[in-house]
């Protein structure tokens, strides 16, 4: 697995500790990097499917469309837990996706976590295409374009907000713990390495043991980590747009 | 416009190859082997959280890996969440400490070959003050019985695992029906209701291992204890394994299974958990090799009673 490659060398690299760390650089970067593996492929999967869903939405008129509305708003605040279980019984080898092996595996915690992530970023792009000025839509149109180079025209207008809307997804998955604790099991090998321990696990772990000063500390990292999510996140929003501001 | 289209498909299409990239290493790195045996398998195992918080299963686990080259998944749950993971296939070994629901779960055909593997025993914990005066009670029963009298609060698993089974048979025993503000179901794992327990200077009902593993973080003092150090039979606990029944569930990977229940009733399974420490005390005492034979681990209890020979 290349990342995890990468990540190792990084670790030897850090293998000269500046400060007394309270945890094995292994154990604490593999619990990273199934944390951002499983949030960043389920949020990238679920923005593929959320922005198109959100454009066909958002562009055309039908009958119960405010209803599918808010069936996307109410599916933001549904309980992660409740999630997990779902996912947890398909899965299960008694389930209807039993066939596949996939209870106690980062792709069962990136299914719920893209059950999670899809509601908010469908919502929010939602919101944010519906508000790009219909004139907009309309001199995409007239200059010529097709129905796609319009719906292009519309995600860049919205890119903000759409940029918000993975944030917000990516904030629900990674920052969440109940789900991804019934479909993950919150394994770690007995060498230390992280199976399915996410940040979040590992702090329920310590703290279920009374060692708060060790769950704040991954506490903090987790912190730091979803601060650099966000700062490339949006880095990589202006960099494209070139000296366009804000709207 | 049509050269930006391009240009969002060309990072669209980039963005998907790359998401399913990592898919495939995935899958491929689990299906890899091709060695001969149980090489490159994976066990899962579902288990108590006191086996695993207290860091023996990494103790254990360790060297069982190593000889054989396989993967254990340990899942830390308590002991009924334990069991009904199996129940549904979806673990290969439990080792779990409730004896009626380990028999509950062999009667009912999901496990097979169960053995005793190590025991440790339970305390009744509670603050200094100790306003029940449990303080050197002989008797759990009693123990209970007084909390019960003066309204203590008491915190309880509440979660159907194997501490929560004793400290049932514990109230029942005491002729309590336990209830009131008083007594708190906290729903949670050994440490939680611990830490709890600690916060609110509340009695608990405990494994010595977790206690003794987390007594330098809690405010918590042993005032009635287990067999080990002389207290009353009633409080011990007994560890097992049991596989899963690989003709009720055809997935489980049963040959892993029974290797792992015959490394750690071995000798030197059996030698790592007499050895593992925590704070310099012994966590576990290892009760799987015995010169006389005890058929009773193989069996539910009481079996031979009704089988009527």
């Amino acid at each position: 697995m290349l990342p995890f490659d990468a990540l190792a060398v990084v670790a030897d690299a850090a293998a000269v500790p500046v400060v007394e760390f309270p945890f094995e650089s292994r154990y604490l970067l593999s619990t990273i990097y199934v944390s951002l593996y499983v949030s960043v492929t389920a949020v990238a999967l679920s923005t593929l499917a959320s922005v198109p869903l959100a454009i066909g939405v958002g562009f055309s008129e039908f009958r119960g469309k405010r209803f599918v509305t808010s069936v996307i708003n109410t599916g933001m605040g549904f309980p992660s837990v409740v999630v997990g279980l779902l996912v947890l019984v398909t899965v299960s080898s008694q389930g209807p996706l039993g066939q596949f092996d996939l209870v106690f595996t980062k792709q069962a915690m990136i299914i719920s976590q893209f059950v999670l992530a899809t509601p908010p970023i469908t919502g929010i792009t939602l919101a944010a295409v519906t508000g790009v000025r219909e004139d907009v839509r309309d001199a995409a149109f007239a200059l010529g374009g097709t129905r796609a180079d319009v719906a292009l025209t519309v995600v860049k207008e919205a890119r903000y907000g759409i940029a918000t809307a993975v944030l917000a997804g990516f904030g629900r998955a990674i920052s969440e713990v109940g789900s991804v604790l019934i479909v993950g099991g919150n394994i770690a090998g007995a060498n230390g390495v992280s199976k399915t321990r996410t940040l979040t696990t590992a702090i329920r772990l310590e703290a279920r043991q009374g060692r708060y000063e060790l769950a704040l500390v991954l506490g903090a990292v987790l912190v730091a980590v979803v601060l650099v999510v966000n700062a490339v996140v949006v880095r990589l929003g202006d960099s494209k747009t070139a000296g366009g501001g804000l709207r | 416009m049509p050269i930006q289209r391009r240009a969002f498909l060309a990072a669209a299409g980039t963005a998907a190859t790359a998401g399913l990239a990592g898919c495939t290493g995935v899958l491929g790195g689990s299906s890899s082997g091709g060695e001969a045996g149980v090489s490159g398998e994976t066990l899962t195992l579902t288990t108590t959280t006191s086996t695993y918080d207290t860091g023996l299963l990494d103790a254990l686990n360790q060297p069982f890996q190593e000889m054989y080259g396989v993967t254990v998944d340990a899942v830390a749950q308590g002991t009924g969440a334990a069991l009904q993971t199996a129940r549904d296939g979806d673990s290969d070994l439990v080792m779990v400490h409730a004896r009626s629901l380990e028999d509950e779960f062999m009667r009912e055909g999901y496990g097979v070959n169960r053995r005793d593997l190590m025991f440790n025993d339970f305390v009744v914990v509670g603050p200094d003050s100790d306003p029940a005066g449990i303080q050197g009670s002989d008797a759990a029963t009693d123990a209970f019985a007084a909390i019960a009298e003066s309204e203590s609060t008491f915190v309880s698993r509440g979660d159907n695992s194997g501490t929560h089974t004793k400290e049932k048979i514990v109230w029942s025993e005491a002729g309590v029906d336990p209830g009131g503000n008083w007594y708190r179901e906290a729903g949670a794992g050994m440490g939680d209701v611990l830490n709890q327990a600690s916060e609110s200077g509340a009695y608990t009902l405990a494994d010595r291992g977790t206690f003794l593993s987390m007594q330098s973080n809690i405010e918590l003092s042993i005032l009635v204890q287990g067999p080990i150090e002389g207290g009353p039979e009633l409080l011990a606990n007994p560890y097992g394994v049991i596989a899963v029944n690989p003709a009720v569930h055809d997935n489980v990977n049963y040959d892993l299974a029974m290797a792992y229940i015959g490394y750690v009733t071995s000798p030197q399974g059996q030698e790592v958990i007499e050895e593992y420490t925590a704070n310099g005390e012994q966590l576990f005492f290892p009760r799987a090799l015995s010169e006389d034979p005890d058929f009773q681990q193989y069996v539910p209890e009481g079996w031979s009673g009704e089988s009527n020979d």
